[in-house]
């Protein structure tokens, strides 16, 4: 049990000081390519011998990116405008945004006169993703970002170099598939927080380093004895979970997070990839094959079919909807997915957060009175 | 004689937005399909299958300018969508629920189709649509040109979409797509679109024969009937007005009512305050003598060339990068001969606003003309005060009385 509450304090560590964690990684002597929300092609940037590290903003007071933004932006595409221009992203060899949303497109034009500083590779996802035409278009994308990453790294990307980094990528994400999983053996120990923190670590760790770590730790876990529970079990949506404080809120109210629809979290890893076909094609494919995700276009939306099976599958008490603010492509989805629980009695409590607030207590007593309901 | 049997292009516009409701209505009782299309879509693959369609957006902006959004938009928002959201959506979306406005009704649709050049919330909006209806939805996916220009493997995926949508529209419709109308109805695109820009060009003309604002009220038509030969005569005929005016020397408004300053409008208009935003200006001799609109449906191409048909609609300036929406206001400034930019920061509008600031100072700096931001929203008329906007325009006025003089001093 030391151990294993050792090996979460270390993944915990790195959450907490990314800027540590990364430092770390670049005096091994390695590039490390920064990595704006939501999806973008990491396994390239793991194929050409650099590590891909997450951009999802923080809590940081907003003064340079006023500049170039309104206040009705979405607070982590202003903390990462801010990040960027007071140099603290310098570290970064590269940064790469792809423009699932208005804001991001915005943003990627303000990036280039903003940062001028580091080396910057916009690309584009298909919305219209099912059909082949939209897997050849990644497929061209993805050569195009190879190509200025190779500038990066100065270095060729070869198929068996990208052959490896998938497999080192399904690898992670079969992981994280088992680890969420696990969260209903020990929801103490994996505690909303800490489940959080240990996920949060994959994007600023070596992903081989990081999937090793998380497979020592679920071993420690699968031979624990399971850990009592009365508390309340729920799913989270949305982009992201924080502030933290947030979170210590789920754990005061003794609230476990069971299963999460969060772009931050699952949504990263929860399509599982072809076999056939090449990387390239294999890497198409799971955006193309992704379910109920706000971020990509989807004719008959399944995400409330898939909400509700997500909650009867973990046998979670309800549904809980952290709204980032001013985050379109999620506030789009909210009425219908609504409209969906309610009819399957799923109950649902809906948060409006930003990274920086001013005060979480207002939430922490919903998230309070949610569990008193549920319980 | 033969000028007094012409109907002027206001009663033609008139005319026409009338009988595109009226008609639109009357295809939905007969068991006709009727489509809900955004404003900038391929609507030449519609016009080719004779399928009536009517423009959400263009509906939202009547609302608005009959002042009666805020029920619509209660609604949507009584639904959960948030007040954050593009107003125009909420306004559709409360329409599609309560199904009736003084302003114009629209019939709900059988099928949606939505185009991603103007902004990503359509595809949400229309996906919510699409879902609360449960109607097929034929999405047309521009990516994003972070380049200057369209890039060929975008042209390609674009294309591919077409193809698509044509099968799916056979599909729909139960009927064969003619592609020899398909070639005469591209033609026809090409000659209305050509029509409005230059009929908007006539504006360069000092002082401007056009009160800007009127591009507000024909834009509708652009919008509905690019694909027509009506739309066509109506721009034809209002060019004719617009020269006629112009080499009498006549200016935007009554004569004595002088053209002192000529600026440009960024974005969409406010609809449910057009008196007020007009006002404004026109009463410190602002004329707004164009806007980023009349390029927006300038969607030129070669007839039968479907790869030229997507890259035109996927270069619409908002689709492009921060390079070409400067070069853009820049070139309007120096065609139009402008003094300043009315920059409107929309509520609504994300899309148009989070690269506005950059815009503006890099406009200025190569122009060296003034501007001015707003704040806004096309149709919530929660979200504009006439007293700021014109405490806004009166700073704005003494910027363009400074810049004169300054220039007049040499
Ligand atoms: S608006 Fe939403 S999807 Fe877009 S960057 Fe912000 S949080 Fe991400
Ligand atoms: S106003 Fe902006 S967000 Fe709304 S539909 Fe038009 S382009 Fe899209």
């Amino acid at each position: 049990m030391a151990d294993l509450k050792n090996m979460i304090a270390q993944l915990e560590q790195v959450a907490l000081e990314p800027a540590k964690a990364v430092a770390g990684i670049k005096s091994e002597g390695k590039k490390v390519v920064g990595m704006f929300p939501l999806y973008l092609p990491e396994e390239i940037v793991y194929a050409a011998g650099m590590i891909p590290v997450g951009m999802w903003g923080g809590q940081t007071e907003i003064k340079l990116a006023d500049r170039y933004l309104q206040s009705f932006c979405c607070s982590i595409i202003r903390a990462d405008l801010e990040m960027g221009m007071r140099g603290t992203y310098n570290m970064l060899d590269g940064v790469i945004m792809a423009t699932y949303c208005d804001t991001l497109k915005c943003v990627c034009e303000d990036w280039k006169v903003a940062v001028p500083q580091i080396p910057f590779i916009p690309m584009v996802y298909p919305q219209n993703r099912n059909i082949q035409p939209a897997i050849e278009y990644m497929k061209a994308e993805f050569s195009r970002v190879q190509a200025e990453l190779e500038k990066i790294a100065g270095t060729t990307v070869t198929e068996e170099k990208l052959e490896a980094a998938w497999e080192v990528y399904e690898a992670y994400r079969a992981a994280c598939r088992k680890f969420v999983k696990l969260v209903e053996k020990m929801p103490k120990t994996l505690n909303a927080k800490t489940r959080h923190l240990i996920l949060k670590a994959s994007w600023f760790m070596d992903k081989k380093v990081y999937t090793e770590k998380l497979n020592a730790i679920m071993e420690a876990i699968e031979a624990a004895p399971a850990e009592e529970f009365n508390g309340t079990k729920v799913v989270v949506e949305g982009i992201m979970t924080e502030p933290l404080a947030l979170l210590d809120a789920f754990v005061e109210n003794n609230v476990c997070i069971i299963a999460d629809d969060l772009a931050h979290e699952s949504r990263q890893f929860r399509t599982v990839g072809r076999t056939e076909g090449t990387v390239y094609e294999r890497m198409a494919y799971r955006i193309a094959d992704a379910k109920g995700d706000a971020l990509l276009y989807e004719e008959m939306k399944t995400k409330g079919q898939f909400l509700i099976d997500l909650v009867k599958d973990s046998k979670a008490d309800g549904v809980v909807v952290c709204m980032m603010k001013f985050c379109d492509p999620e506030e789009y989805d909210y009425p219908i997915f609504k409209v969906e629980l309610e009819e399957a009695k799923v109950p649902m409590l809906y948060m409006e957060i930003e990274q920086k607030m001013d005060s979480v207590e207002p939430l922490k007593t919903r998230i309070q009175s949610f569990a008193e309901m549920l319980s | 004689m033969e000028q007094k049997e012409k109907i002027s292009s206001k009663e033609m516009l008139n005319n026409l937005m009338a009988n595109h409701y009226k008609s639109a209505m009357e295809a939905k009782a007969n068991g006709e399909l009727v489509a809900w299309s955004t404003s900038i879509a391929p609507q030449e693959l519609l016009e080719t299958m004779d399928i009536k369609v009517v423009y959400p957006e263009n509906h939202a902006a009547a609302i608005g300018a009959r002042k009666e959004a805020q029920k619509f938009i209660d609604d949507a928002e009584g639904r959960g969508y948030s007040i954050d959201l593009c107003s125009y959506a909420r306004v559709n979306i409360g329409y599609k629920n309560i199904q009736y406005a003084d302003a114009e009704n629209i019939p709900l649709p059988d099928f949606i189709f939505s185009c991603d050049n103007i902004c990503h919330t359509v595809l949400k909006w229309y996906e919510n649509l699409a879902k609360d209806l449960n109607i097929p939805l034929i999405v047309f996916d521009m990516p994003f040109n972070h380049t200057y220009d369209v890039p060929d493997h975008a042209v390609k995926y674009m294309k591919g979409q077409i193809e698509e949508a044509i099968k799916r529209l056979e599909k729909i419709s139960g009927k064969k797509f003619d592609h020899d109308r398909f070639r005469e109805v591209m033609e026809q695109s090409n000659k209305t679109s050509q029509m409005w820009k230059d009929a908007s060009m006539v504006a360069k003309a000092k002082p401007s024969p056009l009160n800007g604002f009127d591009l507000f009220n024909y834009m509708a038509a652009i919008v509905t009937s690019r694909g027509t030969k009506e739309g066509y005569e109506l721009f034809k005929r209002w060019k004719e007005e617009l020269e006629e005016k112009a080499a009498a020397g006549l200016g935007p408004w009554k004569p004595g009512e002088e053209e002192k300053f000529r600026v440009m409008w960024d974005g969409i208009a406010c609809w449910p305050y057009l008196g007020p935003t007009y006002k404004g200006l026109k009463n410190n001799g602002i004329n707004m003598v164009t806007s980023t609109y009349p390029d927006s449906w300038t969607i030129l191409y070669e007839t039968g060339d479907v790869d030229g048909m997507a890259r035109a609609y996927s270069s619409n300036y908002v689709n492009r990068n921060l390079n070409y929406g400067v070069d853009n206001i820049v070139n309007l400034i120096n065609e139009f001969s402008l003094d300043g930019v009315v920059f409107h920061s929309n509520r609504s509008c994300k899309l148009m606003d989070f690269r506005q600031y950059e815009v503006q100072r890099e406009v200025e700096e190569r122009t060296g003309v003034v501007s001015v931001i707003f704040d806004g929203d096309q149709t919530d008329p929660r979200a504009f005060s006439t007293e700021q906007y014109n405490t806004r325009i009166q700073a704005f006025l003494e910027m363009l009385e400074n810049r004169k003089e300054e220039r007049r001093k040499g």
